[in-house]
């Protein structure tokens, strides 16, 4: 009998009750006794020398308890902000790692760069104490775009960093890609921009901090992906408080997508100026601070090119991609468009050689890091566009390119030409399911039917793999990690047989609590009402890494299943006592310990309850107590992949695009939940589609401002924009978690964004056009339709 | 967003007096303008007057010549009504495509006059359709009462009442909405007297206004075909990271011809 609550089962989220009667605790909501207010003051210049802040009048102010700057952080010893991921250049020399400070030091970066903390009675008089704070700044000429930081005269971020080059780093051989496209019948190229974002979670980020003097403990509680990792990183580098006597949490938490997954400045400002004025302080980010102050994602120019044979095989690819690291290293600015990029370029293909470069260039603009699909999305994009290009160069059917060149099924486990294996996986697989699931054989029906309406209509395909489940921690380290990538989980049996799991991820959206619950659920035969998931206090929980990089399930899920195991083992012996038979006898199914081949058995909850009351245990032997933990580190990514196909309609007089069908078959490996995964299959496709069709960051290239600084110039994707989507999964297990899962946090975004821009360039490939860059904005695309001069074009 | 006093008058003289009383005060319709202005604190006011309890205010009558709609009416309360519905539909229509529902639920037309916001969509009605606009003191003509950017004839604490649209025998209204913040990028109106055809576009410039070469085309064959292949200078038009002016030019054209086609069709 099927556990009705167990793996696979489409159970509705436990956790959506509280928030969808607006019973969530997020940070915003917390009261402390005692508390005061905080507000940063932000430079309003992208590049400029911080000469004097004159606070006189703020600390004139009756209420206002404190204006804090750059100077008073070095006065005190706080260190700046440390980087989670190194990496190494061409030249076998570690990036550059200018200093970040957390308030200015003499010097702003960035539009939003924050200058002084101001401490008060009250928001309003915070507010107003930090417009009366006089800066007197020097303005710098900035270099903002990453094209025109690298030229020879832009202005220098720092002045030990030549060239405003972070690191300038490559992967793959570059001798058999110089080979092989010297000896190639065809080679075919491109160049794009693949376009920046901002994450804009629906909860903006917010901290409180508080120091009790009589434990001399300190407690952050702020809108974090990982609070152990922000209590390691902030207490031992920034502020140097011992681990025991730092508490965080981080409470419900309203979407991260990466924006939430770094230390930011903020959290130690906060943490730091609380033990300084000895009050609790709570910051509240609003949405156009967010807009300049959270962490951006993507921003590439990449040139590339694929050498191929006559028949269309792909011998070699070579990229060339400038990634914009912003005015300062953020927590894993370095390791997204280097490791989680290059590693990717193989995608589901055979391709024998490939060589990536990328220069990590500072600009005058915030710092950029992971968003949702991290590097992959890039590579992704990259490579299903230039394998369309290459089929058009080659007058080439778009599938039967894809075909020539796909890992074969049998081919698993495959060793790609960049670093990683992949375990498992059928592209083929999936991409016939889709172009099945997508009607591709009748499009010509379809597009002829949009052209009697007058526009025009197009598909387009992306077939991809990602690498998620971060990380092996061997691999990451020896990549550049300056930490482990392992997942740990507790199960702690209450003496009823209710069970709480301590878990170091964390949820904030993804629906953990009930997952989670159905992996204990299906282990344990305990229905998922009486597991309750603990996460987000570091306090409570042992240490763990976070969420981030589609990893909770396949990381921290099979150490829950490795500790759940532990529980299992021992309960057979709990129950190979009480029942006088041997361990190896005793088997534990459908939540029944049993005595094989007799009608002895204990139930989940007699086990539980002996467990704390041993009345006859042998004490040498067996301990008292039902809870277990496990660490777990996977021998591997996992790599999800999948068959993306879109169809969009353009309105040939305004170059309006309109996403009218979406399919999507995807290999996640093991479903614990189809509901879950389709929420997050919805929810990723959408944000690719952002990327694709509206989302942009916007700056101003000569004065380095955000003009897409608030929703009412950044588009963000919404539900009238998105057509049905058909979802299904054609899963591979994968081969080396305990579950099988591969993760599916990330690879809606990851596949969408070259899907839907390979269907708008098949719309217009009528009229010549052969690439376009994302966002396909309406003005964009008739600018371009505009250029190809046809005649209904110009009307 | 900074403190301020809030009063709530019951009728016209109240809130005219407050507004002559109180230096630095503003008129509050739904504050869906005036509102985001004083929380991003870029403006701040003594004291705010709110018109919304004033009686009468959110009227609409119609006749079989002219449709009177009160200051105070809601876009959704216009969108929804069968008055509007049965004398000019195009308006209704409009008033549903202002922003989202809960900007139509607040916003006031008398608001978005006063406003005179170049992205604005009742602005094109309002020229188009040649209402008037009438305040506590006087009745101006839509031709007169739009000056530029933001700005309009009206004079400080003068409190627009109500506007009365003269009944066309069709009109029709297209709008190419910013993806972003879904005002227009550019909207025509057209509307269809006896005497001729108005047309006017917002969006494009810093301010609506009409488009007297499709006026004429359209006066003389109320067809699309009249106006096919033609724009506008894009000379001193709009441009921003959504729509460069060359494009706002064009599009005045597609939108022209789509809201044509649209009142051709009610
Ligand atoms: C997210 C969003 C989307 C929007 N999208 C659109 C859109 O697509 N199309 C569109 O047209 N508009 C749009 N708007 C604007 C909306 O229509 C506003 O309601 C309108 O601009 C102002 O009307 P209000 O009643 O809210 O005025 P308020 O914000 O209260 O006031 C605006 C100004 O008018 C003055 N004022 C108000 N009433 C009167 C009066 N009776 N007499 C004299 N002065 C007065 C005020 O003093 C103030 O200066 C949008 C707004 C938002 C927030």
């Amino acid at each position: 009998m099927a556990n009705p609550t167990g793996i696979g089962a489409a159970i509705l989220r436990k956790e959506d009750r509280r928030f969808i009667t607006g019973r969530g605790n997020y940070v915003a909501d917390l009261k402390r006794p005692g508390m005061t207010m905080g507000v940063f003051v932000r430079s309003p210049h992208a590049h400029a020398m911080v000469r004097g802040v004159d606070a006189t009048a703020a600390l004139a102010m009756p209420g206002v308890l404190a204006v804090l700057t750059g100077a008073d952080l070095a006065a005190d010893g706080v260190g700046g902000l440390p980087v989670g991921w190194g990496i190494t250049g061409k030249d076998g020399l570690p990036m550059k790692e200018p200093p970040h400070p957390a308030l200015a030091d003499g010097k702003v970066r960035y539009v939003g760069d924050a200058v002084a903390f101001v401490v008060a009675e009250t928001l309003e008089l915070a507010r107003q104490a930090a417009e009366s704070v006089v800066v007197d700044y020097d303005v710098l000429p900035a270099a903002v775009g990453v094209l025109d930081a690298v030229r020879p005269d832009a202005p220098l971020l720092f002045d030990d960093v030549p060239g405003n080059l972070c690191c300038d780093w490559d992967m793959g051989d570059r001798a058999a890609v110089d080979a092989a496209f010297a000896g190639a019948a065809h080679v075919a190229r491109i160049s794009l921009t693949n376009n920046r974002l901002i994450g804009n979670p629906m909860e903006p980020r917010a901290a409180v901090a508080e120091y009790e003097s009589s434990t001399d403990r300190t407690t952050l509680w702020t809108t974090s992906q990982f609070p152990h990792v922000v209590r390691l990183l902030m207490g031992n580098f920034v502020l140097k408080i011992p681990q025991h006597k730092l508490r965080v949490v981080a409470p419900d938490v309203g979407g991260g997508f990466g924006v939430k997954q770094f230390h930011y400045a903020e959290e130690a400002v906060l943490t730091w100026a609380a033990r300084r004025i000895g009050r609790p302080i709570k910051w509240v980010c609003d949405r156009s601070e967010g807009f300049i102050s959270d962490a951006h994602g993507r921003d590439h120019v990449t040139e590339a090119e694929m050498a191929l044979d006559e028949t269309g095989k792909f011998l070699a690819l070579r990229v060339s991609t400038l990634a914009n690291m912003g005015g300062y290293l953020s927590t894993f600015g370095p390791n997204i468009p280097t490791n989680l990029y290059a590693p990717l370029l193989a995608g589901v293909y055979t391709t024998p050689a490939i060589y990536c470069e990328v220069k990590c260039v500072f600009t005058n603009t915030v710092p950029v890091d992971a968003y949702r699909g991290a590097g992959r999305p890039e590579a992704t994009f990259l490579v299903e566009r230039l394998v369309d290009i290459c089929a058009a160069e080659l007058g080439m059917d778009r599938i039967a390119i894809r075909r020539r060149n796909m890992i074969p099924k049998e081919a698993y486990p495959y060793q790609t030409p960049m670093v990683v294996e992949y375990d498992s996986g059928d592209p083929v697989g999936c991409m016939d399911r889709a172009l099945e699931v997508a009607d591709w054989a009748g499009f010509a029906a379809r597009k002829q039917e949009s052209a009697r309406r007058g526009r025009y209509r197009g598909i387009g395909i992306s077939t991809y793999v990602e690498a998620c489940g971060l990380a092996p921690s061997r691999l990451a380290i020896r990549m550049g990690a300056r930490g482990g990538l392992y997942e740990s989980a507790t199960v702690r049996v209450h003496p009823t047989g209710d069970v709480t799991v301590l878990i170091g991820t964390h949820s904030h959206g993804q629906g953990h609590e009930t997952t989670f619950a159905q992996i204990v659920s299906e282990k344990l035969g305990v229905p998922v009402e009486r597991i309750d998931i603990v996460f987000g206090d570091t306090d409570k929980v042992q240490f763990g890494m976070g969420t981030y990089g589609s990893r909770s399930l396949v990381v921290g899920g099979s150490a829950l299943s490795k500790a759940a195991d532990k529980i299992i083992l021992k309960g057979r012996k709990i129950a190979a006592h009480q029942l006088e038979a041997g361990l190896d006898d005793v088997v534990f199914e459908n939540g029944v310990f049993s005595v094989v081949g007799t009608d002895r058995r204990r139930s989940f909850d007699e086990i539980s309850l002996s467990a704390y009351v041993p009345a006859d245990f042998p004490l040498e032997a067996l301990e008292p107590g039902l809870e277990e933990q496990a660490y777990y580190d996977p021998v591997n990514f996992s790599y999800p992949g999948g068959a993306h196909i879109a169809e969009v309609e353009v309105d040939r007089e305004t170059g309006s695009v309109e996403l009218v069908a979406y399919t999507a078959v995807d290999d996640v490996g093991t479903v614990i939940n189809p509901i879950i995964v389709a929420g997050q299959l919805h929810g990723g496709i959408t944000q690719g589609v952002g990327q694709a069709l509206c989302e942009s960051a916007v700056y101003d290239e000569g004065s380095g401002q955000l003009l897409s600084g608030s929703f009412m110039d950044y588009c963000m994707p919404r539900a009238d924009m998105m057509p049905r989507m058909e979802i299904q999964t054609h899963s591979t297990p994968c081969a080396h978690t305990d579950l099988g899962t591969k993760g599916c946090g990330e690879v809606g975004t990851i596949g969408s964004p070259a899907a839907v821009t390979n269907a708008i360039v098949d719309a217009l490939s009528e009229l010549g056009i052969a690439h376009i860059d994302m966002p396909a904005s309406p003005n964009r695309i008739w600018r371009i339709m505009q250029n190809a001069r046809l005649p209904h074009a110009a009307e | 967003m900074k403190p301020f006093a809030y009063h709530r008058p019951t009728d016209l003289a109240q809130a005219a007096a407050l507004l002559a009383s109180t230096p630095d005060a503003a008129i509050i319709g739904g504050g869906m303008s005036l509102l985001p202005v004083l929380k991003l604190r870029l403006a701040e006011h003594a004291a705010l007057v709110d018109l919304g309890r004033i009686d009468g205010l959110r009227n609409i009558t119609a006749g079989n010549a002219e449709l009177s709609i009160g200051a105070g009416a809601r876009h959704a309360e216009v969108a929804a009504s069968p008055e509007v519905a049965r004398t000019i539909p195009a308006l209704a229509a409009l008033a549903g495509g202002i922003g989202d529902p809960h900007v139509r639920n607040r916003g006031t037309l008398g608001g978005v006059l006063a406003n005179s916001d170049p992205a604005a969509d009742y602005p094109a009605a309002v020229l188009a359709l040649g209402a008037s606009i009438h305040t506590n003191r006087r009745s101006l003509l839509a031709d007169t009462f739009f000056r530029g950017l933001f700005t309009t004839a009206l004079e400080p604490g003068e409190i627009i009442t109500r506007v009365t649209f003269p009944v066309p025998l069709a009109a029709g209204y297209a709008k190419f909405r910013s993806p972003a913040s879904r005002f227009a990028i550019v909207g025509v109106f057209v509307a269809r007297f006896a005497e001729g055809v108005r047309v006017a576009a917002t969006g494009a410039g810093p301010c609506v206004f009409r488009v007297r070469h499709m006026e004429e085309a359209l006066t003389g064959s109320f067809t699309g075909q009249a106006i096919a292949g033609m724009t506008v200078a894009a000379d001193g038009l709009n441009g921003d990271i959504h729509a460069e002016p060359s494009y706002r030019a064009h599009l005045v054209g597609v939108m022209a011809r789509r809201a044509v086609a649209a009142a051709l069709a009610a």
